[in-house]
């Protein structure tokens, strides 16, 4: 945040105040009025209610499984992001571009579409449904597909943060090392990784936050059954259609906790990246 | 080591970087790679650490073949031009690097690396900088730690590209001194790729000359500067003023021009070409000579004169300021030119400029 205060001649101060002004009460009526109100209802009713609702078998399992698809999603995606940028920052090869665009994808594609298309793939009547039925593993409506509509969705973050650092590091410092007798694994742990970890951090911040908070593909192809594939927020969308709207908020103040822990880190991360 | 190069060529693309290159070199010589931008030397210097690969040709190192083997394993030294030091590791770390990453078997006990380092660092005399980081050095600390970082390997062959282009001139000179001292002590055969005369000819035992992926000249400071092998050493050696002359038992005539400095030469009768470095002519006023005086302007030291000749063209003189009769040489004086050294290539052999634009790149044109 290295945002100065100055005052550009030609422009009246009347503006720069309202302008400012503007921006904001906009964010404090939009962003941080609605979440001051999570943490407001879902404390309505006294502690009790509140530690109840956390503690309720069915929201814990829904911590739980949202705990367990980020922890096998993030590093995943951290090494999928590493392994894309290497590739495209360090080397030329025939469909380099196409790569590229294919890393974007899911930032272009609203979730839900992924969500359909793995139902499609994986799914009973789905392309690949009669295999895996015959080998007994049930993708959809399980663990697995949330996992990997998860892995999708996510896929671009650590890769988006790690190219334009690679690209902008050039190849020098590994020539450098493997003219020094380093072998690939060497320069990369000792070199490379070293130059690229603010950024893998920042990345992978911003996965785990997505990962945590991902709602549309999952709903899809989660099945929402209670107790079993409720990820916390389809486990929020649940409780608040049950009109249990204390405990839609307590079980929303966990994940918005972990979204404000998230923006804390990777603000200290940001004077880091450089 | 000795290094064998033979009939090697590589082209990136559409484009020819190196089109047959033959050059061997002697074990413990400081050879220099000379050269404008696009001349193939940064190609080369690669090839031989093994950083790129050629089209075609033979890279052998005492006789064995070096093409079968892996940058990794060449063990040289090589400095970057922009040094490329790891940021993230104090300059101790960084010159202890190359011993560090040995295979276990090989690799040397922690007190027999920081002994070697030690070493160095006294050698290259930068042991008070051993805890810092390459961010906390100037530019001169770095090149030495770059060098250090490369000797800590003991290499058979040091390859440096631009080693001193990122410098300024005082740090440079003093570098240039220190590196050569550097050379002699270490007994290691080095190539250095620059495209400063200067600093090649100051610091190399032998000059190779470097021009559109070709080798033009191969020798030492006196010969190439003084007897140009081709039109293109004679341009990169600062003959910039062309002139047309005709030849007639080894003796050239020009159009307002005095030759009779110049040594006969061994060439057909003919039309041919000299080439001259605006210090080597000298504009006498003469009321019937061709050549007019355009342009004049002052250095302190020297005069720099435009002149033209109305069939010829253009032609650019460096007079000291303090020659006799200097004062006389103002626009519109009529002149004809003294040529105090050159030299003549017969006309076929030059190619126009214009056919050659990459060799324009790194030069300010005079051209008549």
């Amino acid at each position: 945040m290295t945002a100065t205060a100055t005052h550009l001649p030609g422009r009246s101060r009347r503006a720069e105040r309202t302008l400012i002004g503007v921006a904001v009460s906009l964010s404090l009526l939009f962003v941080a009025a609605p979440l001051a109100y999570i943490f407001v209802r879902a404390f309505s009713q006294g502690w009790q209610v509140y530690a109840a609702n956390i503690l309720h078998p069915m929201t814990l399992h829904a911590i739980w499984l949202t705990t367990i698809t980020a922890i096998v999603v993030v590093p995943v995606n951290v090494a999928f992001g590493i392994a894309a940028a290497w590739a495209v920052a360090k080397h030329r090869f025939p469909g380099r571009g196409i790569l590229v665009t294919m890393i974007e994808i899911p930032f272009s594609i609203s979730p839900i579409i992924a969500g359909i298309c793995y139902l499609l793939l994986y799914g009973r009547q789905g392309l690949l449904g009669p295999w895996l039925r015959a080998q007994d593993i049930q993708v959809m409506f399980a663990l697995p597909g949330i996992i990997l509509v998860t892995m999708f969705v996510t896929a671009p973050f650590v890769a988006r943060e790690v190219l334009p650092l690679m690209q902008a590091q050039g190849t020098e410092q590994e020539q450098a090392a493997v003219t020094l007798g380093a072998s690939g694994w060497q320069v990369f742990r000792r070199v490379t990784l070293p130059n690229i970890k603010w950024a893998l951090l920042y990345g992978a911040v911003l996965c785990t936050a997505r990962a945590v908070g991902e709602f549309g593909g999952v709903s899809v192809v989660s099945g929402n059954i209670r107790g079993q594939t409720n990820t916390l927020p389809l486990h929020v969308e649940l409780l608040f259609n049950d009109l249990n709207a204390v405990g839609a908020f307590a079980a929303a103040s966990t994940l918005t906790l972990i979204a404000l822990v998230a923006l804390v880190v990777k603000a200290a991360l940001e004077g880091k990246r450089g | 080591m000795s290094i064998t190069i033979a009939g090697m060529t590589k082209h990136f693309g559409q484009t020819e970087v190196l089109r047959g290159i033959d050059l061997g070199i002697e074990k413990g010589e400081l050879v220099s790679l000379l050269g404008p931008s696009g001349s193939g030397k940064t190609t080369l210097l690669k090839i031989i650490a093994g950083l790129e690969w050629p089209d075609s040709g033979r890279l052998a190192v005492d006789g064995r073949d070096w093409l079968g083997l892996a940058a990794q394993d060449r063990r040289i030294g090589f400095v970057f031009q922009h040094y490329a030091l790891f940021p993230h590791m104090t300059v101790r770390d960084n010159i202890a690097f190359g011993l560090t990453v040995r295979p276990r078997a090989e690799r040397p006990g922690n007190a027999i690396i920081a002994a070697r380092v030690d070493e160095l660092l006294r050698f290259l005399q930068i042991a008070h900088l051993a805890g810092r980081f390459p961010a906390q050095l100037s530019g001169g600390q770095r090149q030495r730690v770059a060098l250090g970082r490369a000797l800590a390997i003991e290499p058979k062959v040091l390859l440096l590209d631009e080693p001193f282009g990122a410098l300024d001139a005082a740090i440079r000179r003093d570098l240039r001194r220190w590196l050569r001292g550097v050379h002699d002590e270490t007994g290691s055969t080095t190539i250095f790729v620059t495209h400063d005369q200067e600093e090649a000819f100051e610091l190399a035992d032998r000059v190779v000359v470097m021009g559109e992926g070709r080798i033009e000249q191969i020798g030492h400071a006196d010969v190439i500067h003084d007897h140009p092998a081709t039109p293109f050493v004679a341009r990169f050696m600062g003959a910039t003023v062309e002139l047309p002359v005709t030849l007639q038992a080894g003796r050239a005539e020009g159009a307002g021009l005095d030759l009779a400095a110049l040594p006969r030469r061994a060439l057909p009768d003919g039309p041919a070409r000299l080439f001259a470095r605006p210090g080597d002519i000298l504009p006498i006023p003469d009321v019937s000579g061709p050549w007019t005086v355009v342009t004049r302007a002052s250095t302190g030291a020297e005069l720099r004169l435009v002149l033209t000749h109305p069939a010829v063209g253009e032609a650019a003189a460096d007079v000291p300021r303090r020659t006799p009769g200097s004062a006389g040489l103002v626009p519109g004086t009529p002149v004809r030119l003294l040529l105090e050294a050159g030299t003549i290539f017969p006309a076929a052999r030059v190619t126009p400029i214009a056919a050659n634009p990459t060799h324009d790149l790194d030069r300010k044109e005079a051209r008549p």
